[in-house]
C-alpha cells in the first residue's frame, strides 16, 4: 500500500522588536547571562506586565501580509504550567482570539503552485533559557525571556518534507521583507514543531498525529519528517497502530523519542490574562499596518521572470532577498540602464562580495543610484565591464561617487578617436608580420593586434573602438 | 490630648506650623507602638531605623523652606503585600518570609514622593485571603477593641494599626472586603477606591481583576487625604484608567442635601444580625434629617455575589501564585528529589491550609471541562451583577448597607469552618466584582461595645460623593477619630 503524509507545522518567529513583549528590557542576543532582566521579566510578585503595542503592529502585519483575518480586538491569556524557564508558571499567550485567522501562503514546488493555509497567528512570550554546564546545578537565564514570538499554525495542508521545506522558506523569506523578524537560524529566531499523521493514498479520512519538538533548522525538519513518515509507514505495516503523543527530535542521531502520551498531555487551564486590557486596532492603525506591507516575493518572482527575462533561478535568489530585490526594483524603476544588467551584477559580482565577506547589503554602503552610475557608464563605454567590478568594491565600502571613484582609480576609457587611431598605427607598424598575416587572409590575427592595443593603452582604451579601428585601418591598407 | 490620639490631618497642621517635628512624631508612633502592640500584633516588621532617617529628612527638607505636600512627615503603615524594596514582603506567609523585593510598588513610590514616613509593614490573612486576619503564618493581630476578638481581614494589621493609635493612616488592600471588614470591626475608616484609580503595581496579587489598594483612617478627612497620595495613573499598570484625579480632600462638602440614597432590602435580611441592621438603618435616618431622600431600592442578582467571588477570585490566584514554586525566590524545601518534587514539597510546605484551599479551588474552576460551567459562567453572571448596579445608580447616587452581618467575632470561633468564614464577606464581595469604590465608617457599637461599620457604595470614579457623605454622617454622629486601647 503506498502512504501520504499529512504534515502541518507551528511555526515560531522571534520579532524583532527593541525591547520586549512586556517590559522595556532590551530583546539584544547573546548578553551576559541576566542582564537583560527586570522585575517583570522575571516574575517578580506584583510585577505587572503592559503590552508592547509594536508587538500587535508586527503580528498584524504578518496576518496581512498572509491573507488573515484579522482580529480587532486584541486580548491575552494566560497558559498555566510549571517550568523552571518560566518564571510567572504562566505564558501570556493567545487562546480563543488569536489576533490573525484563516490565512494562507502559495509558493511553488518544483515548478507547481502550493498552496498552504494558516489556522491562526498569534503572539505570545519566550521562555527562558536552562542552562546546564554553568557549574553546580542548573542555571536559568531569563534574557530571553518575555522576548515576543508569533507562533503560525497550519492546516495539515502539506504532503511531503519537500512541501514542508518550501514553506518554511516562504514564511522566512516573508518575515524578512516585512521587517519584523532577524530570521537568524543560529540564534533560533525561526523554530517549529511538527504534526505528521500519514494516511493510505487516496482516502479522506486522517490518521493518527504525532507531534515532534526540538526542531531547530530548516533542513532538521526535512529530516525529521522524513524519519517519522517512515517510522508510521513502517509500524502501520507491521500491522501496528499510531499511538497519539509528543516525540523529540534529536537531529544528531537523526531519530525521534516519545516525550509525552496523551495520557500525561497537559491542562493549561488558559483564562484571559486579568493584569491586561483589550487593545483595539482601530481602522487607521490597521490602514498603517496595510500600507506598509511591500510587494511579496511570490510576485517579485513572477515579475522578473515576466519582465525582466531572468531565468526562474534567478528570480528566485533575487526575490529571496528583500534587500536585493529592493535593490534590483529600485534601480528598474530610475529607468536609465538596462534592467537585465542591474540584475546580472545583482546574482553575479554583488552576491559573491556579500557571501565571501558574510555580509548582508544593509550592512554595505551600496545604493542602487551608484549601481545604475556605474552601470551607466560601462553602457556608456565611459568605463570598461572589469574596472565597472573594480568600481563596485569602492562602491561597497566607501560614500565616494562612481565619478570621484572612476577618477581616483583611473580607470576611465581612451574613447578619443583621435587617440586610438594613433594607438592603432603604433601598434601596427610595430608588427608588420601580423598586418601580412591579415592581408594574406588570416582575419583571426586581429585578436592579437586587439589584445596589443590594450595591452599598449594599459587597458584603458575602449575594446569595441579598438577593434573597429584595426579593421578599418587594415581593409585600407 | 497625646500625639497619638489625633488625626492625620491635625498632625498635618501642627507640622506645617513647626509644633512638632516629624521626627518627634515618628518617635511618638514607634512609642505608642511599644506600648500596645504586644497586645495587638499589627505588624510583621517594623521599620523604625529608616523611618527616623526619612523624618530627620523631611525636617530638614522644611526646615530649609521647602513647601512640602499635606501629609509630609506623617507615620504611615503598609501592609505586607505591597512590594517595598530591600524591606522584607512576606504576604504574612512562611512562602515569602523572607522575601526582599528588589523593586518599590508604585504606591510606595507615591508615599514617598508625598513625604509620608512608612513605620513598617501590617500583618495580613495569608496572601490576602481571609477575613479575620487568622490566617497569617507569621503573626497573631487582636482587636484593639476586645483582645479576644479578631480585627477581621484580610487587612487586619492595618485597621488595628490605626484603631490603636499606632499610626493615624494606614495602607492596606481589598479584593473582596479586605479594607472595608476589618475597618468595620476596629471602627475605623476605610476605603476600597474604584478599580483602576490605584496602581497595582507592586500589590503582589491574590485575584487581579477585584484587588485595589485603599487608604485607612480614624476620619473622613485623613482617609481623603491618603486617598489623594494613592489615587492616579500608572503607566505600569494596564488597568489603570488614565482620567483626571481631582483632590478629594478639597472637594470635602458635608452638605448632602438632595443627596439619594438607596438602602438595598436584600442587604438587610436573614443573616444580618440585627443590631447591624438597627444600627445601619438608624444612620439612614441621620441621612433622611441631614436632607437626603432615603429610598429603598433592590440588588436582586447580590445572592449570587458570594459564589461568582469565590470562583472568580480562586481562578486568579491560583495562576497568580504558581509562580511561588521554590525555584526563584521564596520557601524552598530543604529536601526534594528531582523539579516535580521541588514544586509540591516547597509549596505544600510553603503556603497554609486557607491558601492551598484556594489554589486548589481555582485550579478546579479552570480545568477542562469545569471551565464552562463555573469560571465561564461566573464572569457572565459578573456582567449581570455589574448591571445591576448600574440600574441602581440610575435611581440614586449613593447605596447604604452593612459592612458585615456580624460586629467582630472571637478568635477561633469560625476558623475551623471556611463556608462560615466566607459568608462574612456576603455584604462586600459584590463591591469588587462591579469595580466600584465602597467606604466604611464606624456608626455605632453592639451591646459589647463592639464596632459597627456601614458602608456606603458610589458608582464608578464616585469617591468624593462617597467621601461627602461619610462626612456628613461623622460630623452629625460624632463617631470620628476613635482610638481604642
Ligand atoms: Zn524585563
Amino acid at each position: 500500500m503506498r502512504y501520504e503524509p499529512v504534515i502541518g507545522l507551528e511555526v515560531h518567529a522571534e520579532l524583532s522588536t527593541k525591547s520586549k513583549i512586556f517590559c522595556s528590557c532590551s530583546t539584544a542576543f547573546g548578553a551576559e547571562i541576566n542582564t537583560h532582566v527586570c522585575p517583570v521579566c522575571t516574575g517578580q510578585p506584583g510585577a505587572l506586565p503592559v503590552l508592547n503595542k509594536q508587538v500587535v503592529h508586527y503580528a498584524a502585519k504578518m496576518g496581512v501580509a498572509t491573507h488573515c483575518h484579522i482580529n480587532q480586538l486584541c486580548k491575552s491569556d494566560r497558559k498555566n504550567y510549571f517550568y523552571p524557564d518560566l518564571p510567572k508558571a504562566y505564558q501570556i499567550s493567545q487562546f480563543d482570539v488569536p489576533i490573525c485567522e484563516n490565512g494562507y501562503v502559495d509558493f511553488e514546488v518544483d515548478g507547481q503552485p502550493k498552496r498552504v493555509r494558516f489556522e491562526r497567528i498569534h503572539f505570545e512570550e519566550d521562555a527562558g533559557k536552562l542552562l546546564h554546564d554553568e557549574g553546580e546545578g542548573t542555571v536559568v537565564d531569563f534574557n530571553r525571556c518575555g522576548v515576543p514570538l508569533i507562533e503560525m499554525v497550519t492546516r495539515p495542508d502539506i504532503h511531503s518534507s519537500a512541501e514542508a521545506k518550501e514553506f518554511l522558506e516562504t514564511i522566512k523569506t516573508t518575515l524578512s521583507y516585512l521587517q519584523i523578524c532577524d530570521c537568524r537560524m543560529e540564534e533560533g529566531s525561526i523554530r517549529c514543531d511538527v504534526n505528521v499523521s500519514v494516511r493510505p493514498e487516496g482516502t479522506e479520512e486522517l490518521g493518527t498525529r504525532v507531534e515532534m519538538k526540538n526542531i531547530n533548522s530548516f533542513s532538521a525538519a526535512v529530516r525529521a519528517i522524513d524519519y517519522e513518515v517512515n517510522r508510521q509507514i513502517e509500524v502501520l505495516e507491521d500491522g501496528g497502530k499510531i499511538i497519539q503523543e509528543t516525540r523529540r527530535w534529536d537531529d544528531s542521531k537523526v531519530k525521534n523519542l516519545v516525550m509525552r502520551t496523551k495520557e500525561d498531555a497537559q491542562d493549561y487551564r488558559y483564562f484571559p490574562d486579568p493584569d491586561l486590557v483589550a487593545v483595539e486596532i482601530d481602522d487607521e492603525w490597521m490602514r498603517q499596518i496595510e500600507s506598509e506591507i511591500p510587494e511579496l516575493p511570490q510576485s517579485r518572482y513572477a515579475r522578473y521572470i515576466k519582465e525582466i527575462g531572468l531565468q526562474p533561478k534567478e528570480a528566485r535568489i533575487i526575490s529571496d532577498a528583500y534587500d536585493k530585490a529592493c535593490l534590483l526594483d529600485e534601480g528598474v524603476s530610475m529607468g536609465r540602464v538596462d534592467s537585465r544588467s542591474i540584475a546580472n551584477w545583482i546574482l553575479s559580482d554583488i552576491s559573491k562580495y556579500l557571501n565571501d565577506k558574510g555580509l548582508e547589503l544593509k550592512d554595505t554602503k551600496l545604493t542602487a543610484g551608484k549601481l545604475v552610475d556605474m552601470i551607466e557608464l560601462i553602457e556608456k563605454n565611459t568605463i570598461s565591464g572589469n574596472a565597472g567590478k573594480k568600481v563596485l568594491v569602492q562602491l561597497f565600502e566607501t560614500d565616494d561617487s562612481v565619478d570621484a571613484i572612476v577618477d581616483k582609480l583611473g580607470l576611465k576609457q581612451v574613447s578619443d578617436e583621435g587617440a586610438i587611431q594613433k594607438l592603432v598605427d603604433e601598434v601596427l607598424a610595430a608588427n608588420p608580420k601580423s598586418v601580412a598575416d591579415y592581408k594574406g587572409g588570416k582575419k583571426n590575427v586581429i585578436g592579437f593586434l586587439v589584445g596589443q592595443c590594450m595591452k599598449a593603452s594599459k587597458g584603458k582604451g575602449n575594446p569595441k573602438m579598438i577593434n573597429q579601428c584595426l579593421n578599418k585601418t587594415l581593409s585600407q591598407m | 490630648m497625646e500625639l497619638y490620639q489625633k488625626t492625620a490631618a491635625e498632625l498635618s497642621a501642627m507640622l506645617k506650623n513647626k509644633e512638632v517635628s516629624s521626627v518627634e512624631l515618628t518617635k511618638a508612633a514607634f512609642a505608642r507602638t511599644a506600648q500596645v502592640e504586644e497586645q495587638t500584633g499589627a505588624y510583621i516588621t517594623l521599620t523604625e531605623e529608616k523611618a527616623l532617617a526619612d523624618a530627620a529628612a523631611i525636617d530638614s527638607r522644611r526646615a530649609a523652606g521647602e513647601t512640602l505636600p499635606p501629609l509630609a512627615g506623617v507615620p504611615v503603615s503598609v501592609k505586607d503585600n505591597i512590594c517595598t524594596k530591600g524591606i522584607r514582603t512576606t504576604c504574612a506567609s512562611k512562602m515569602l518570609e523572607n522575601f526582599l523585593p528588589p523593586y518599590n510598588a508604585t504606591v510606595m513610590e507615591k508615599l514617598d514622593e508625598a513625604g509620608l514616613i512608612m513605620t513598617g509593614k501590617t500583618n495580613l490573612d495569608e496572601f490576602a485571603m481571609g477575613s479575620s486576619c487568622e490566617n497569617s503564618a507569621l503573626r497573631k493581630t487582636r482587636n484593639p477593641h476586645n483582645l479576644d476578638r479578631v480585627t477581621g481581614g484580610s487587612s487586619g494589621g492595618a485597621a488595628a494599626s490605626v484603631a490603636a493609635g499606632e499610626v493615624s493612616i494606614a495602607v492596606g488592600s481589598d479584593t473582596g472586603g479586605s479594607i472595608r471588614q476589618p475597618a468595620s470591626f476596629c471602627g475605623v475608616v476605610g476605603m476600597k477606591p474604584t478599580y483602576g484609580t490605584v496602581s497595582r503595581y507592586g500589590l503582589i496579587a491574590f485575584a487581579s481583576s477585584l484587588d485595589q489598594i485603599g487608604p485607612f483612617g480614624r476620619c473622613i478627612e485623613d482617609t481623603a487625604m491618603l486617598a489623594d497620595v494613592l489615587m492616579g495613573h500608572d503607566m505600569r499598570d494596564s488597568t489603570s484608567v488614565p482620567r483626571e484625579y481631582p483632590s478629594l480632600t478639597a472637594g470635602l462638602n458635608a452638605d448632602i442635601k438632595g443627596m439619594k440614597i438607596g438602602l438595598p432590602k436584600e442587604y438587610f435580611g436573614e443573616g444580618i444580625s440585627e443590631e447591624v441592621s438597627k444600627a445601619v438603618l438608624a444612620a439612614a435616618e441621620t441621612y433622611r434629617q441631614l436632607g437626603a431622600e432615603v429610598v429603598e431600592i433592590s440588588l436582586p442578582l447580590s445572592r449570587y455575589a458570594l459564589p461568582i467571588y469565590y470562583i472568580l477570585s480562586s481562578a486568579e490566584a491560583s495562576s497568580n501564585l504558581a509562580r511561588f514554586d521554590g525555584v526563584k525566590y521564596g520557601y524552598r524545601a530543604k529536601e526534594f528529589d528531582g523539579l516535580i518534587d521541588l514544586y509540591v514539597k516547597s509549596r505544600s510546605e510553603g503556603f497554609g491550609p486557607e491558601v492551598q484551599r484556594r489554589i486548589m479551588l481555582g485550579t478546579y474552576v479552570l480545568s477542562s471541562g469545569y471551565y464552562d460551567a463555573y469560571y465561564k459562567k461566573a464572569r457572565a453572571a459578573q456582567r449581570a451583577i455589574r448591571a445591576d448596579y448600574a440600574k441602581a445608580f440610575e435611581q440614586v447616587d449613593l447605596i447604604l448597607t452593612p459592612t458585615a452581618p456580624t460586629t467582630a467575632y472571637k478568635i477561633g470561633e469560625k476558623t475551623s469552618d471556611p463556608l462560615q468564614m466566607y459568608m462574612g464577606d456576603i455584604c462586600t464581595v459584590s463591591v469588587n466584582i462591579a469595580g466600584l469604590p465602597g467606604l466604611v465608617q464606624p456608626c455605632g457599637f453592639d451591646a459589647d461595645k463592639m464596632p459597627i461599620g456601614m458602608q456606603l457604595i458610589g458608582p464608578r470614579f464616585g469617591e468624593q460623593t462617597l467621601l461627602n457623605a461619610g462626612l456628613a454622617y461623622e460630623k452629625a454622629s460624632g463617631l470620628s477619630n476613635i482610638v481604642a486601647l
